[in-house]
Formats: structure tokens, sequence, C-alpha cells
């Protein structure tokens, strides 16, 4: 039996990281940004079926890029420990900080363990439920590094650069006009062409619903509240 | 060497299924008792649920249940909610042993909005109507010692455009009516008062006044089944489902009819 080759780990992590990140950049981004009345996510997404962002439970949403069928198989995994927990306790137990620490741990796991690591980055975000609570969003790397954001949070291929646009643009309390223009306008700096309602996958967090604060944003009403001056 | 991993997305069809997801990895967190086939012990008296009723209006189902639990002889609660919400377009009414039913319930609530999760997209009617039959079915040793549980699954079906009901019996047996049903102790009298009252294409005014009418008819002849409580404030629960969705009738609106339902039968009384 020939001896495996000997690779030291840091070039094994570093290799890792390199494949995941090339994978994940590759990919196109979501932006997500609080607003006023909840939490706000936009997907550059041309398909309508297959969707990057879905509820996971009552104020918590989930939004991932990078390769569809690990972050699909994440995001059950993340409805099934919701659901579960919310059954066996009650629905107020389920929290986006206990999700978001699996997600990282299952995402570090992989990573360490596994020969190929996930190309995926996703994005735990729950709204405030009106008693004092703040909205949270957790951003979770494919090697299971885990970070809270606060007000906006961008992931995916140029996520840096978006990331800088929020930053000089983002103002607190926007109605929820504005900050769908400024998430879409987030998305069009990577871009050559600007993009329109059927390139796009947005939903909220919407806190002035009854108990299911997901709300999906219909590509008619997207059209509208693009068109708008402003 | 063979390797059968990827076929399992395919063989796992039931992934998707919450009550399936429970059996796999939680067994304990399943409704049931273990041990109750074996154990021909009747179980002792636990409160249980008594009248709910379904009928079918104008624009879609009303589902209508009184408030009380009764344990043998003693009321057990005064205010039990025997109606609940199950989604958007459906909701369930339980009668029977209350504490499984209303496990059920909740069961049941979770195991369809997993599945508008995990899929993307809503059961049919039949689809859920279909799981509810296999929950039931799942309390049958229980049901066998006196713990049954007897839904009524009542629903707007989008594609039919209609209001729909169902009944189970405690072997899960299905059985869709057309226009009205009931469950319970008190069922009878209510199934009795609501077919002397039921109309096709009734208004919602008539069919609230007919839901209530069959269950003061069954708190009167019952003795398990409580009637408005108007010392207590306590009135029947009363859900509509329609096209737009599942709604509570207010409760200033059921003591209304309520009021009117006592005053109307009292002059009948006097004569006057």
């Amino acid at each position: 039996m020939p001896l495996p080759y000997y690779v030291s780990p840091e070039q094994m992590m570093k290799d890792k990281a390199e494949y995941a990140r090339k994978g994940i950049a590759r990919g196109r981004s979501i932006v997500t940004l609080e607003y006023r009345e909840g939490i706000l996510l936009v997907a550059e997404n041309p398909s309508t079926l297959l969707h990057k962002i879905s509820e996971i439970y009552d104020r918590i949403a989930f939004a991932g890029v990078g390769k569809y069928n690990e972050f699909e198989n994440l995001r059950i995994a993340g409805i099934r420990h919701a659901d579960v927990k919310g059954y066996s306790y009650s629905r107020g137990d389920v929290t986006a900080k206990a999700l978001a620490n699996a997600y990282s741990q299952a995402l570090g796991n992989i990573f360490t363990q596994d020969i190929k690591p996930f190309e995926v980055e996703v994005l735990v975000a729950e709204v405030s439920d009106g008693n004092g609570s703040k909205n949270e969003i957790y951003h979770i790397l494919y090697d299971g590094t885990i970070e809270d954001e606060k007000n906006y949070a961008a992931m995916g291929g140029q996520a840096e650069e978006i990331r800088r646009f929020l930053k000089d643009h983002y103002q607190d309390a926007m109605t929820l006009d504005d900050a769908v223009q400024l998430g879409v306008r987030a998305l069009n700096v990577t871009q050559n062409k600007t993009l329109s309602s059927k390139d796009l996958e947005v939903a909220v967090l919407d806190a002035t619903k009854a108990r299911r604060k997901f709300r999906r944003i219909p590509a008619e009403v997207l059209t509208q509240l693009l068109g708008a001056p402003g | 060497m063979t390797d059968d991993r990827w076929l399992s997305a395919f063989n796992d069809y039931a992934a998707c299924s919450f009550t399936d997801l429970l059996r796999r990895q939680s067994p304990h967190l399943l409704p049931g008792f273990p041990g109750a086939a074996e154990d021909p012990t009747p179980a002792p008296a636990v409160p249980h649920g008594t009248t709910v009723l379904a009928l079918r209006y104008r624009d879609g189902v009303i589902m209508a249940g009184d408030r009380q639990a009764t344990a043998g002889y003693q009321i057990a609660s005064r205010r039990i909610e025997k109606i609940f919400k199950c989604d958007d377009l459906s909701g369930i009414g339980i009668a029977g042993a209350a504490g499984p039913a209303v496990e059920m319930a909740k069961l049941f609530q979770t195991e369809l909005e997993h599945y508008e999760k995990v899929e993307g997209d809503n059961l049919s009617l039949d689809g859920k109507a279909n799981k509810l039959s296999q929950m039931v079915r799942m309390n049958l040793p229980a049901a066998m010692q006196g713990l049954a549980v007897v839904p009524i699954f009542a629903g707007f079906d989008e594609k039919a455009g209609a209001g729909r009901l169902f009944k189970y019996d405690i072997t899960g047996g299905r059985y869709e009516e057309r226009d009205y049903d009931s469950q319970g102790s008190g069922s009878k009298d209510a199934r009795d008062s609501l077919k002397k009252l039921w109309r096709r294409d009734m208004g919602r005014e008539d069919a609230l006044r007919a839901a209530l009418e069959a269950l003061y008819d069954a708190a009167d002849e019952d003795v398990g089944t409580g009637g408005p409580d108007l010392v207590r404030g306590i009135f029947p629960s009363v859900k509509t489902i329609t096209r737009s969705g599942f709604s509570e009738v207010g409760e200033d609106e059921v003591r209304r009819v309520c009021e009117a339902i006592l005053g109307e039968r009292a002059k009948a009384e006097t004569g006057a």
C-alpha cells in the first residue's frame, strides 16, 4: 500500500479555504438591511422557484450563497432544529443565536474533517419581538467563523465592495421603500447592468405582522417599489 | 463497492414530515402512551372536551365549540379552547381526552407549518386531512382505554373554491361531510339542531346563529357540554375559514348572538 503524501496542516487549511472562497466568489450576492419595521433581505436570484432566502421560524429568516445543494441542506437542518425546539419547549424559546451557533459548529466540523469544505456562507436574521429585544443578524462563513452584524450585512462574490457602499449610504430607520432601493443599488455596484425585479428575490421579516413575520415581496410589488422615484 | 447513499434523497420522501422527523430523532416527544396496548386498565377520569361542530356556509366554513372540559362528574375547566388554527386556510376542532387532543392539535399545526417551510408550498386540503387521519390512528391504543381523540377538520379548499369538512373515528377513519357535522358528548344534540337550521348558501349571520343555537341545544341536553356563562362572561369560541383566511369571531359578536338566543328562548318558555 503506498504511503499517503504528507501535507502540513497549515497548507491543507489554506488550500481548503482557497477552494471554498473561490466557489463562493462565483456566486451572486445577498444584502441584508435593518429598516424601521424589520429586516430586509435582497438577493440577486433570477430563479423564482429555487430560493436563496427563506423562512426558518416565526421571527427568523435564512439566506445562503454559494452552492445550492449545500445551503439547501443547511436550511432544512435549520427548520428541523427550530421546529423540534419550538415543539418541545415553546415558540419563544427558538432563537437565532442558538441556530447560528449550530450552523457555525456544523460548518466548522465539515471544514476541518471533510476533504471538501462547503462552498457556502449563510446568514441568520431575527427580528425584534417588540418587547425590547433587538434585531439580530448573524453571518456564518464556510469554515464556521461567525460574526454578528449591525444595521447591514453582505455576503457572496463581491461582498467587500457592497459592504463599503452600504457603510457610506446606510441610514437608521429607513422606510421599506427606501431600504429596498438602497439594497438594490448596493447589489448594482458590482454589476455592469441595472438589476430589475426579474433578477431579484426580496423578502422581509416584518415586525408588524402577527406570529410569522416572514413575507416575500412579489415581483409586481417590487417593480412598483423600484420604479418609484427616490 | 455499491454505494446507495445518493438513493436516500429519493427514498426519504418523508423528509418534509415533522412527525417522521420526531420518530427518527426524538421519539420521546411523540404523543402516545407506550405500553397502553398491553395494559388493559381503563384510564381514570381525565378532562374531556365535549362538543365541537363545523358547518359550511356561503363563504367557507364556520367552526364552533363550547368552552367546558369535563372529568367524570366534575367540571375540569370552564375556559378551554377547542378550536385551533392549523394554518391560514384550515382549522381543527377537538373532542375527547383533552390532554392528548390538545397535543395532537399542536403536532398537527407544526406538521403543516414544517411541510410548508421545507417544501415552500402548502399541502392540499386532502393531504392535510389524510395526515390528520394518521395521527388519530397513532392514538388508537390509548383510545381503547378511554383516551379517545376525535377531531373535526375543516378548511377552505382553494382548488374547489369552497369550504370542506372532515370527521374522524378513533381508528383514523376519515369521512368527508358535505354540509355540517359535530363531534363530542353533545354532538348528537348539536347535529339534530343543525339538521333543522342548516340551509344551503347560508350567509355569515345565519351560519353563526345556527352554530350557536346548536351549541346551546347541546349544552341544554348534555351534562358535559357548557352553555354560555353570563356570570363569568364565557361564551363559545367561533372561527370562520374563508378564501381570505382563518379568523376568530369577536367575543362581543358571539355574546350579542347568544343573548338574543337566550332572550327568545326565555320568551318562548314564559309564552310572553
